[in-house]
């Protein structure tokens, strides 16, 4: 190890002394505890910094981690869903007095896993990243100790993340076992030169490495966990969950196919066809007939995730960009999704039904229009950054003859229409139960305006992002 | 002799694994864990990685598996008897079973006891050896050093959930 090492991994070094500090705060128990969120927020922010002033390239660690474009793109977004979820959490925390040192400690762990998940270039890293990021959310799912739920809840992740857990170390172990290494190079040298010591073992291991990812990110039948688990976290970690599961898993999914296995295990693909194709029906459908936020948005997520696997299928640069893209439209729109609906969101987790939506647009006129916005985008509106996203995905899969999964995620963006436009038209057509405007705490109103950056922004003026994704996906290719 | 020797290991291990599964007894099936753990060690020392396979016997059959029985005898879990066990011939009860884990308790001694010589012995340690005593900890330190810390920040993270979650009053 030497100083370009460490120089590597300075931001999540800064984010883990944080998060090891803000735990010794709580023990001694000096500064008021509304203290917190600024020491947390004021690691992310130092981390943000040092990922553009520290910038490195190429592998370190004896090739554990590689740093590059594509990792730096991911990582700004994990610390921009951390930093929007801390700020989502403070008024929610301060309401049920539950504002805890280990809450945002928990959070920065997470978001150190995510990164490691990005920067892995080993299969150990990507495992141990992968436990990093699970284990802090089993915990901060369960926060609410006294909530039955959420207890509920945090039981059923851990329990099933354990049993997917296991699914995934083995398809490493058989990889392992067929190429010698857990290197992506060295596997992908092994596979290329022939060296394995059987395609079938490798074969195999690679589609238990599918299962441990499409676990993590709900991609249906291993979705079962989502929607209860969704629904029993405290709203705030609800957004977390949604949101970091499923960037970092994508990222790490992408970063292992394209470069331990440069898409040559073309045996998992009808695999993948069938999965993403029935992900985003099942999804759809069910979402169909949620009258509970939380869940319509987490099976949204589960479609979401279909479309993401078809972006993952096709395996071209195009498609690569196209999923960068649109991870990073669908997760900063359902992190404020999510902050929304914590706000409407009443004492024991009342206000969460379609009703409470009631006349918003009278009530409080602009977080109804973000609320709209935010809808749009998840639906594929144009000029919406959430219809590019879908669109670049789609001609992706044009492109290399997958005319028909397009024609099902098409059907299936339709179907989508009418649950996402469902709270639109609770909070414009209809009659409010009481005037009151909803109270909207300075803290939720960065992640709003940024919601609305990105949402509108980026669907009007795409090419900042659209270059930046080209860019950190060429890096992999 | 090696081969015909490690086929026997194995067997024991899926078998050990197997009953572990499909006991519908807590404690025999912890006391299975143990034996299967041992038979995963035996592997260990054919491999000649000596210091794994004392590392394993220690760790997982020694220290984790007194930690299992203590939380089944804490919890006072009973066996789910209404349940369909599993077939007569894998019961703790039937002869051959005593008589098959006796002669795998023999092997094991005996191989440990080859090993322990050969750690004894380190002239006579072929250099090609993986997972001795040195190699372990130059790899732990050198190759694999970014893995060994992040384990430890992911014990680190387990154990404050486990103080948060659990602890009565915090």
């Amino acid at each position: 190890m030497n100083a370009a090492d460490i120089l590597s991994t300075l931001p999540e070094l800064v984010l883990t002394v944080t998060a090891l500090g803000l735990l010794l705060l709580e023990v001694m128990g000096k500064p008021p505890r509304a203290r917190f969120v600024w020491v947390a927020l004021g690691g992310v922010g130092l981390a943000l910094g040092l990922e553009f002033a520290v910038p490195s390239e190429g592998q370190f660690y004896a090739g554990m981690i590689s740093v590059d474009l594509f990792t730096r793109f991911f990582n700004v977004l994990f610390l921009t869903t951390a930093a929007g979820s801390l700020l989502i959490s403070v008024p929610y925390l301060r309401r049920t007095l539950e504002e805890r040192g280990e809450y945002y400690a928990l959070t920065l762990f997470a978001t150190v896993g995510m990164m490691f998940m990005a920067k892995a270039h080993d299969l150990t890293i990507t495992f141990l990243g992968l436990e990093l990021l699970s284990v802090s959310l089993y915990i901060l799912v369960a926060f609410y100790r006294n909530r039955v739920r959420s207890n509920e809840a945090g039981l059923k992740y851990l329990l099933l993340g354990a049993f997917s857990t296991g699914f995934f170390l083995f398809g490493i172990a058989l990889i392992y076992g067929s190429t010698g290494t857990t290197h992506y190079d060295g596997i992908r040298l092994a596979i290329g030169s022939g060296e394995q010591l059987s395609m079938a073992l490798t074969v195999t291991g690679f589609g238990l490495l599918i299962i441990g990812f499409a676990f993590k990110v709900a991609l249906v039948p291993f979705h079962m966990y989502a929607p209860d688990v969704y629904e029993g976290a405290p709203t705030p970690i609800t957004a977390f969950v949604s949101t970091g599961p499923k960037v970092a898993g994508f990222a790490a999914f992408l970063k292992v196919i394209a470069t331990a296995f440069a898409f040559t295990t073309q045996h998992w693909w009808g695999i993948l066809w069938i999965l993403a194709a029935i992900t985003m029906t099942v999804g759809n459908i069910t979402a169909l007939r949620q009258d509970n936020l939380k869940r319509m948005l987490a099976f949204s997520g589960v479609a979401h995730a279909g479309y993401l696997a078809i972006a993952i299928m096709v395996g071209s640069a195009d498609s690569a960009f196209a999923l960068l893209f649109y991870l990073a439209a669908y997760a900063i729109t359902t992190l404020g999704a999510f902050g929304i609906v914590s706000l409407i969101e009443g004492e024991d987790e009342s206000g969460l039904d379609m009703d409470s939506y009631r006349g918003l647009a009278r009530r409080s006129p602009y977080l109804a229009g973000v609320f709209a916005l935010i809808m749009l985008s998840l639906a594929g509106f144009p000029p919406t950054a959430g219809f590019l996203g879908k669109f670049f995905i789609f001609s992706a899969a044009i492109d290399e003859g997958y005319t028909w999964l397009v024609i099902i995620a098409v059907v299936n963006s339709l179907i989508s229409v009418y649950y996402y436009l469902r709270p639109v038209v609770a909070m414009y057509m209809q009659e409010p139960a009481d005037e009151s405007a909803v109270a909207v705490p300075a803290f939720i109103v960065p992640v709003l305006l940024l919601v609305v950056l990105v949402a509108l922004g980026l669907g009007l003026f795409p090419m900042s992002l659209v270059k930046n994704s080209i860019a950190a996906a060429g890096s992999l290719f | 002799m090696t081969a015909s020797l490690f086929y026997l290991f194995a067997v024991g291990l899926l078998g050990a694994s197997l009953f572990v599964v499909l006991n519908p007894n807590p404690m025999y099936s912890v006391v299975a864990l143990v034996f299967g753990f041992a038979n995963l060690a035996a592997i260990y020392f054919l491999l000649e990685a000596y210091f794994i396979g004392a590392l394993q016997v220690l760790v997982y059959a020694g220290a984790i598996m007194v930690l299992f029985l203590f939380v089944v005898m804490l919890l006072n879990v009973q066996s789910d008897a209404d349940h369909p066990s599993l077939p007569r011939v894998f019961r703790i009860g039937s002869w051959w079973f005593g008589a098959l884990a006796l002669v795998f308790i023999g092997l094991f001694l005996l191989l440990v006891g080859r090993s322990a010589l050969a750690l004894l012995a380190p002239s006579e340690v072929p250099p090609t050896q993986i997972g001795s005593v040195s190699q372990v900890g130059e790899a732990l330190f050198t190759r694999y050093l970014l893995p060994f810390e992040l384990a430890s920040l992911l014990l680190t993270v387990a154990l404050i959930g486990t103080v948060f979650l659990a602890k009565k009053k915090i």
